[in-house]
C-alpha cells in the first residue's frame, strides 16, 4: 500500500494548520474520512433516505437493503458466524454498556466478580462498577505491573468460580499493546465466566477474528476506521443474546405489545429500539469496503513500519519516555510518551502550533495513568494515510517544544 | 508575536520553571485540593487567612505550564490583600480570561501576560484552576467565619 496515494483520498488532510500542512496522528481518538465515506453519506440524503424496516416503498425498502448490508459487513469484517449477532449502537461505549446493562444486571449478584485490566477505557471500566453497584458483585482488576503487559499470572490468580465477567480490552488506546485475549477468554471460559471484549483500537487497524478469540461480546465503532461519527456495534454470541433481557425498549425491538407487556423481536433487532443512524451506518458499508480495498494485513504491516521508525526516533530524542512495549511488531500504531517535566498540554500545544494533531492527556484510562504515574501523556497514533515524513514532523515539533521549555530553563531531563 | 509565544510569554515560562510559594502550608485556615478531569491537573491550595486578610499562600500539585504558572502569579498577586479585595481580583482575572471587560483591569498588572491564553480555548481551564480554587477556598473561609465581614 502507498500512502501518499491513500491520503488523496482524504480531503481534510490537505490544508494548513498554523502555517503548516497538517500532521494528523490523533487516529486513536477519531480517523478521518475518505472522499467515497463522504460522497456516500451525501448520496444516500439525496437519493435514498428513507427509515428502515418499517417502510413498504421503494425509499425505505433501499435503505433497510443498504443498512442490512453493512451488517453482512461487519460480520464479515470481525470473523462473526452470522451478521445476527452484529448489533448497531451509537459507540463503542454503548456497546459495551448494553452488555452491563442487558446482561450484567440480570445475571450479576453479591458474590459474583468482575474482572477488568487495568488499561481499560473508562467504558469497559465504569460501565461494570455500575453493574457491579447495581447488583453488589465485586469488581477486580487484573494489574499492568511491568508498564506494558497485563500480569497474566495475576490474572490466572484472580480467576474463580466466582468471576462471572472478563471485560478486557483486545488493544490498549494508551500502551498501544495487543493483549492474549484467546489465551485469557480460553482460560475465563475454563471458570464460566462471559467474556467481553474491546475492539474499538482493534478493528481500524488490522485483521481480526471473534470466533478465533473466543470472547462472547465484542465491541467495536466506525468512527475509528473512516465511517462517520455516531455508529458502533457490539457483537455477540447468538446463544447468548437470544436468553438476554432487551436493553432500549421502544420501537423496533418488539414483536407485539399490549398496554401492560410485550414480547420482543428476533436478535440482533430485539437490541436496536428506535430510529438509528442510518445514513452513518451506511457511510460505516462503505468504510469497511474502503478498508477492504486496501486490505486489513496491509494496514496493519504500514502501522508496524510507522510504529517502528517512531519508536526508533523517539528513542533519539533525550527527555522522552515512551510507554508500552518497546517492540512494534507487539503492539498497535501508537506510541505514548512523556517528555521529561514537560506537560503533555504542552507538548500537544506546541506540536499543534507546527501543524502537528497529536493527544495530550489521560485518554479515558485515568487508572493506568496513576499506575504509569504520570498526569497525562502525549499519544501520537497512526493510520493508513500516515508516513515516515509525518514522523519526522512530529520530531522537530518536540525539538521545537525542548527547547522551549527544556534547554537552559532547569527543567529536568 | 507568534499566538504561541503570547501564549508562552517569558513571565509565564519564569514561573513555571521556579514557582513561587510551591509547598504546602501547615495549619493554613483553608485547604482545597482540585483537579482538572480534561487533563488530569491537580492542586492543593493553602491560605492562611488573620483577620480578614490572607498572610500566607501555598500549593502543591501538578500540572501544564499554564496552570502552574497561573498558580504561582496568584500567590503572588493575593498574598497581602483582603479576602474581599483579594476575591475582586480573582473575579476580574475571571473576566478576562473569559474575554469579557474585567471590572478593576488596573489591578491585574503582569497578569495580564496570561491574556494569550484566551486563544487556546481548551487551555482557559488550565489558567483557571488555581483562581477557581481560591474562590472555592473564600467560601470555605466565609462558612467558617460567618461572622467575617463580606
Amino acid at each position: 500500500m502507498n500512502p501518499y496515494e491513500i491520503r488523496k483520498d482524504f480531503p481534510v488532510l490537505n490544508q494548513e494548520v498554523n502555517g503548516h500542512p497538517l500532521v494528523y496522528l490523533d487516529n486513536g481518538a477519531t480517523s478521518q474520512r475518505p472522499q467515497v465515506v463522504i460522497d456516500e453519506v451525501k448520496r444516500f440524503y439525496e437519493q435514498d433516505n428513507s427509515n428502515v424496516h418499517r417502510s413498504v416503498h421503494t425509499l425505505g425498502e433501499r435503505a433497510t437493503v443498504l443498512y442490512e448490508a453493512t451488517r453482512e459487513k461487519v460480520a464479515e469484517l470481525i470473523g462473526a458466524p452470522s451478521p445476527r449477532g452484529v448489533i448497531f449502537t451509537k459507540s463503542a461505549t454503548e456497546s459495551l454498556n448494553l452488555v452491563a446493562y442487558a446482561w450484567g444486571r440480570h445475571h450479576l449478584s453479591e458474590g459474583d466478580e468482575v474482572l477488568v485490566t487495568e488499561m481499560e477505557h473508562h467504558s469497559n471500566l465504569i460501565s461494570w462498577q455500575l453493574a457491579c453497584r447495581d447488583t453488589g458483585a465485586t469488581l477486580k482488576a487484573v494489574p499492568v505491573n511491568d508498564g506494558a503487559t497485563l500480569d497474566l499470572k495475576e490474572f490466572e490468580r484472580l480467576l474463580s468460580s466466582r468471576t462471572k465477567v472478563l471485560a478486557v480490552t483486545h488493544v490498549s488506546n494508551v500502551l498501544g499493546t495487543i493483549n492474549p485475549v484467546a489465551d485469557m477468554a480460553a482460560k475465563a471460559h475454563e471458570v464460566g465466566a462471559v467474556v467481553v471484549c474491546d475492539g474499538a483500537q482493534a478493528v481500524p487497524h488490522g485483521p481480526v477474528d471473534v470466533s478465533a478469540l473466543g470472547c462472547d461480546f465484542y465491541a467495536g465503532t466506525g468512527h475509528k476506521m473512516c465511517a462517520p461519527t455516531g455508529v458502533g456495534f457490539l457483537w455477540g454470541r447468538e446463544s447468548i443474546l437470544e436468553d438476554m433481557e432487551p436493553f432500549l425498549g421502544g420501537g423496533e425491538m418488539i414483536l407485539d405489545v399490549w398496554i401492560d407487556r410485550a414480547t420482543y423481536n428476533e436478535i440482533p433487532y430485539k437490541f436496536e429500539a428506535g430510529t438509528p443512524p442510518i445514513a452513518s451506518v451506511i457511510g460505516l458499508g462503505t468504510a469497511i469496503d474502503y478498508l477492504n480495498g486496501i486490505g486489513m494485513k496491509a494496514i496493519h504491516d504500514h502501522e508496524v513500519e510507522l510504529t517502528a521508525y517512531a519508536l526508533d526516533k523517539l528513542g533519539q530524542i533525550d527527555g522522552i519516555t515512551v510507554f508500552g512495549p518497546k517492540d512494534a511488531a507487539d503492539k498497535a500504531g501508537l506510541v505514548s510518551f512523556s517528555f521529561g517535566d514537560i506537560h503533555a498540554h504542552d507538548v500537544g500545544t506546541i506540536c499543534d502550533s507546527f501543524g502537528v494533531a497529536v493527544r495530550a492527556g489521560h485518554h479515558c484510562a485515568k487508572p493506568l495513568m496513576r499506575k504509569l504515574d504520570v498526569p497525562a501523556t502525549t499519544r501520537a497514533s497512526f493510520y493508513i494515510y500516515n508516513t515516515t515524513e509525518d514522523v519526522d514532523r512530529l520530531v522537530v515539533a518536540l525539538e521545537e517544544t525542548k527547547k522551549m521549555f527544556g534547554d537552559g530553563g532547569g527543567i529536568p531531563f | 508575536m507568534s499566538s504561541l509565544e503570547e501564549l508562552y510569554k517569558e513571565v509565564i515560562l519564569d514561573h513555571y520553571r521556579a514557582p513561587r510559594n510551591r509547598g504546602r502550608l501547615d495549619g493554613a485556615e483553608v485547604h482545597l485540593h482540585r483537579d482538572n478531569p480534561l487533563c488530569g491537573d491537580e492542586i492543593d491550595l493553602y491560605v492562611d487567612v488573620v483577620d480578614g486578610k490572607i498572610v500566607g499562600l501555598g500549593f502543591e500539585g501538578k500540572g501544564c505550564s499554564i496552570s502552574q504558572a497561573s498558580i504561582s502569579m496568584m500567590t503572588e498577586k493575593l498574598k497581602d490583600l483582603s479576602v474581599e479585595e483579594a476575591e475582586g481580583l480573582a473575579t476580574t482575572f475571571k473576566q478576562m480570561m473569559q474575554g469579557d471587560d474585567p471590572s478593576e483591569p488596573d489591578k491585574l498588572g503582569d497578569l495580564i501576560a496570561l491574556q494569550g491564553v484566551q486563544k487556546y480555548p481548551v487551555r482557559i481551564k488550565c489558567a483557571l484552576l488555581g483562581w477557581n480554587t481560591f474562590l472555592e477556598g473564600v467560601k470555605v473561609y466565609r462558612e467558617k467565619h460567618p461572622d467575617a465581614s463580606s
